[in-house]
Parts: C-alpha cells; sequence; structure tokens
C-alpha cells in the first residue's frame, strides 16, 4: 500500500467517524437549547412559586395560595364575556376596553406626532422652537395630565384617551425626528442627481428611510401607553381592567388581582410581540 | 472642443477651525468619450472635485462648463456612481433603476419604453437576474453593479464614479473593471472615476491625472495613457508601456507622500 492510498484510507475511515458520530451530537445540541428555553425558565417559574409561598405561609396569610389563586384565574376564565350591566362585565371585556382606549390615544398620537417630528427632524428652525417645550414635558408622568384632561373634556373616557395621547406622543415624535436627521446623505446625493422634487424626496426617500424609526417609536409608545392605561384607569374608574384590578382591592379578593397581573403582563407581551413583527417586516437590512 | 471644462476651481470649506482651503486652480478639459481617472492621497480633494462637477457641491471660485453651459446643480446629465452604491434599500433591484428612468425620462418615454429601457441597463451590468431582489438580498460587487445601471440609464452626458470598486475584494473588482470597459467601448460615455488603485488607473483610463496633496490640492500631473482598447489585463500587466506608467504613478504618488507641503 502506497502513501496515497493510505491517506485515502485514513480520510475515508475519519469521514465514516464522522457520520458515526453525527447522530449522538445533533440531538445533544438540540437538548441543550431545549433545557435553555424551557427548563431554565421554569427553574425561574419554580423559585417564584416558592416564594410565593413562603411569603403566603409566613409573611401575610393574605396574599391567595397558588392552589387558590389557579381556583380563582378558572373561575374568571371560565366566562371572560359575561355581561350583567356596565358594573359587571367579564375580565374579556374589560382588557378590550383598556386595550381600545390604549388604540384611541396610540393613534392619534401617531396623527399628530408623526408630522410634528417629521417637521423637527427636517428643519432646524421647527426643532429649535419645539426642543424646549417636549425637553420639559416628556418627562413628566403621564398621569400629571389627567386631571386637565377631566378638566377639559368632563367625562371619564376622553380623559384617559388623552393620557395615552400624552403617554406616547413624546417617544413618537423623538424617534420620527431623530430617523429623519439620520437618512444617509447618500440618499439625499441620489435625490438630488435625480433631481426629486421636495414633495418627491419626502415621499419617495425620506418617509421610506424614516420608518423603521418611526416604528420604533411606536413600539416603544405602545409598551408604555399599556403601563400607563392600568394606572389612569384605576383613578377614573368605569370598565377596564385597571379599574377592575382597584375595585378587587377594595373587595379584598386578591386572587383576582394577581390573575390581573398576569393577564396584564399577557397582553403587554402580546402587544410587544405584534409590535417586533411589524418592525422587522419594515428592517430593510 | 471640451466636453466638459473645469477652470480655476478653488473651494473653502468653513470648519470650525476656521476656513479650510481644500482646493486650489483646479484647471482640467475632458474630451468627449474619454476615460478619466482622478488619483491622488486620501483627503487630496479628489471627492470634491467630482462632487463639484455633480453639482452636490459649489465651488468657491472657477466655472465648470458641460458642452459650453454652467453647471451649478446636480442634475441627471451628470449621473454619479457612489462608493457604497447608495442604491434605496426599500426598492428592489428594478425598482432602484426604475426610479432613475422615470425621473430622466418623464417626457421622452412612455410606460413601456421606460419598462424595457430598465430591463436593457440591468442586462447590461448582467443583472437582469436579480431585479426582483432587495439590495440587502444580493452581493457588494451586485449592488455595484447595479449603481453603475442606475447611473447609465440616465444617458448621462457624463457618468462620475467615486472610487466604485473601492469597498470589493480583488475578484470581483476586477470582474467590475472588465464590465466598465465593455460598457465604455459599446457606449463611449465620458467618465471620470476617481481611484487609489494604481492598476485600476492604468486599466481603465485613457488619462489619469494626479493630484498633488491637500491643503489647497491642484492638479499635479497628467499621463496619457495609449494602450490600444480592448485592452485586456493578463497581456498588458507585462507590456513594458504598462509598467512605466505604473511606475511613473507610483513615483508621483511616494515622493509628493515625502514632501507633502509640495
Amino acid at each position: 500500500m502506497d502513501a496515497n492510498a493510505l491517506m485515502i484510507d485514513v480520510g475515508e475511515k475519519l469521514e465514516q467517524q464522522e457520520k458515526a458520530a453525527e447522530p449522538a451530537r445533533v440531538p445533544r445540541e438540540k437538548i441543550i437549547a431545549l433545557s435553555r428555553a424551557v427548563i431554565m425558565p421554569l427553574i425561574t417559574f419554580g423559585i417564584v412559586a416558592l416564594v410565593w409561598t413562603y411569603v403566603h405561609e409566613h409573611v401575610s396569610n393574605q396574599i391567595p395560595s397558588i392552589p387558590d389563586t389557579w381556583d380563582a384565574a378558572k373561575t374568571i376564565l371560565a366566562h371572560p364575556f359575561y355581561n350583567n350591566g356596565p358594573n359587571d362585565m367579564g375580565i374579556g371585556w374589560q382588557l378590550l376596553y383598556s386595550l381600545g382606549r390604549v388604540m384611541a390615544g396610540f393613534a392619534l398620537a401617531a396623527i399628530v406626532g408623526i408630522p410634528v417630528g417629521f417637521m423637527m427632524g427636517m428643519s432646524p428652525a421647527i426643532q429649535n422652537a419645539w426642543q424646549p417645550l417636549i425637553q420639559i414635558l416628556r418627562p413628566v408622568s403621564p398621569l400629571a395630565w389627567l386631571p386637565i384632561g377631566l378638566l377639559l373634556f368632563k367625562a371619564v373616557n376622553p380623559s384617559a384617551i388623552f393620557v395615552i395621547f400624552i403617554t406616547s406622543i413624546w417617544p413618537m415624535i423623538v424617534n420620527t425626528a431623530a430617523g429623519v436627521k439620520a437618512v444617509p446623505k447618500d440618499y439625499l446625493n441620489v435625490a438630488a442627481v435625480l433631481k426629486l422634487s421636495r414633495l418627491e424626496i419626502i415621499r419617495k426617500i425620506l418617509f421610506p428611510a424614516t420608518l423603521p424609526h418611526v416604528i420604533t417609536g411606536m413600539r416603544l409608545s405602545l409598551g408604555i401607553a399599556w403601563m400607563v392605561i392600568v394606572a389612569a384607569e384605576m383613578l377614573t374608574g368605569g370598565i377596564g381592567i385597571g379599574f377592575w384590578l382597584w375595585d378587587e382591592w377594595n373587595n379584598l379578593n386578591i386572587p383576582h388581582i394577581i390573575v390581573a397581573i398576569i393577564l396584564i403582563g399577557l397582553v403587554g407581551i402580546t402587544l410587544e410581540a405584534v409590535m417586533n413583527l411589524v418592525q422587522r417586516w419594515f428592517d430593510y437590512e | 472642443m471640451s466636453h466638459l471644462i473645469l477652470e480655476n476651481i478653488g473651494m473653502t470649506f468653513k470648519t470650525q477651525k476656521g476656513a479650510f482651503r481644500a482646493l486650489e486652480n483646479v484647471n482640467l478639459k475632458i474630451g468627449k468619450g474619454e476615460f478619466v481617472s482622478l488619483i491622488g492621497h486620501s483627503g487630496c480633494g479628489k471627492s470634491t472635485v467630482l462632487n463639484i462637477v455633480a453639482g452636490l457641491a459649489r465651488a468657491s471660485e472657477g466655472i465648470v462648463l458641460l458642452e459650453n453651459r454652467e453647471v451649478n446643480s446636480p442634475g441627471p446629465d451628470r449621473a454619479v456612481v457612489f462608493q457604497n452604491h447608495s442604491l434605496l434599500p426599500w426598492l428592489t433591484v428594478y425598482e432602484n433603476v426604475r426610479l432613475a428612468v422615470d425621473k430622466a425620462f418623464s417626457n421622452g418615454k412612455s410606460r413601456t419604453e421606460r419598462d424595457e429601457w430598465t430591463r436593457h441597463n440591468l442586462e447590461l451590468v448582467q443583472m437582469q437576474h436579480a431585479m426582483e431582489k432587495k439590495p440587502s438580498e444580493i452581493s457588494g460587487g451586485m449592488k455595484q453593479r447595479v449603481g453603475i445601471a442606475r447611473a447609465l440609464s440616465m444617458e448621462p452626458k457624463i457618468l462620475l464614479m467615486d472610487e466604485p470598486f473601492g469597498a470589493l475584494d480583488a475578484l470581483t473588482r476586477g470582474h467590475l473593471q472588465d464590465s466598465v470597459m465593455e460598457i465604455h467601448a459599446a457606449l463611449g460615455n465620458t467618465v471620470i472615476m476617481i481611484t487609489h488603485d494604481v492598476d485600476e488607473a492604468v486599466l481603465l483610463s485613457d488619462r489619469i491625472v494626479m493630484m498633488t496633496n491637500g491643503p489647497a490640492a491642484t492638479v499635479g500631473k497628467i499621463l496619457d495613457v495609449e494602450q490600444e482598447r480592448p485592452r485586456d489585463r493578463l497581456a498588458l500587466s507585462e507590456h513594458p508601456d504598462y509598467v512605466a506608467l505604473r511606475s511613473a504613478v507610483l513615483e508621483f504618488l511616494y515622493s509628493r507622500r515625502m514632501r507633502p507641503a509640495a
């Protein structure tokens, strides 16, 4: 056997070994990935459950036990859309009313905020004019605006929508303006060489180039708006998950509060997931 | 008669540290169908010259004449191939070129003609297979091909290329250089190309314009490349004239670097 043949022989053997090793290797990687995705979170939830049980048994027995909460959840979720008049509706309705207010305020904020952001991004004069106002108002908790809303609209529903409008508008303005300013100079040079009109530049260059930033602003807005609506509804009352939660506190029905917290969280991650999908859709890279 | 004339171009930029004199007395005449390379060290003002011809920058002094008319704003008669391709990422390859075609021939061509002309130009750069792809889905060399198609599709009087192949690997660059030579042979465009690649300059150009180092950069020396076309990179690399030109450019660049204030 000469040297070449030997090398081929060794090569084939190595190949065979690799083939033999492969079926065993892939599942192991899968197991590791699966354990990371499932087992690790389960451990975290397990620790939370332990702490919860400890608090229930040794700190405050008013905090319900896990089985009690589970039973409450089953009752609540058995009929999420029952309707016994405006003071007694299922949790599904409560969540939908809250979502409706968020969507209304969010849409109004988009209608106002995106054009304002565009103007600020395009014109340094408008930027100078608006920047100080926005800087003062942006750090204010949107709930501080609730009395102004109640005074202006003399009704709770528009006031809550107004608070969401105030919540959502700042990230939209700021991100849109930043997006317009971040449009690469090259795109504008292309527009100049093609002799696009000002309107065409806005429509064909600035708008599509800014869109990913606008969507980032919308995603941030929506997340905060969903947090704020719960607090706003606690103050305004009526139908909505925030007041429902507060009402359960007045009834000292703690299992319901915990169920509400979990449901609010689930709606929140759903909104986040939807916005992430939209964002990925408009990501050009 | 010269097609493009640059006369006593000077450029001063206002910076935070005061005025910066970028260009001084740049004079250049380019004939119709001529392929001219601008070569020089980074920061010597090559791009500024190109931007002034494109109309993207206004010269502080001097005048640019294209077919005896002053150039003072950008336009599709001076199409630019940008260094980083500058394709709009939300449009497909076809739409990127079509946008230029629609603007350049808004009155001159019907819808069908514009569609055909878009496809024709993409065929010219061998990109017809990727018309429906987005720029993010094609390679760097392909993007640059589309950039060239977009520029050619405007039927410019002069094609301006700003280090068009600078960001590409050597093999891809070679393919694109061959494509540019073929297109230049077929269409006879007037071309100004910025490069910092000596071989590229010698291979492609009729004349090589070598710029001195800034500040106050100007045209240092102009070399005529009298090699016959079509040129073949392999045959040329051995040719004594090619070797001599190549060393002349290197000599200029190298000696300038030793005396940057010259």
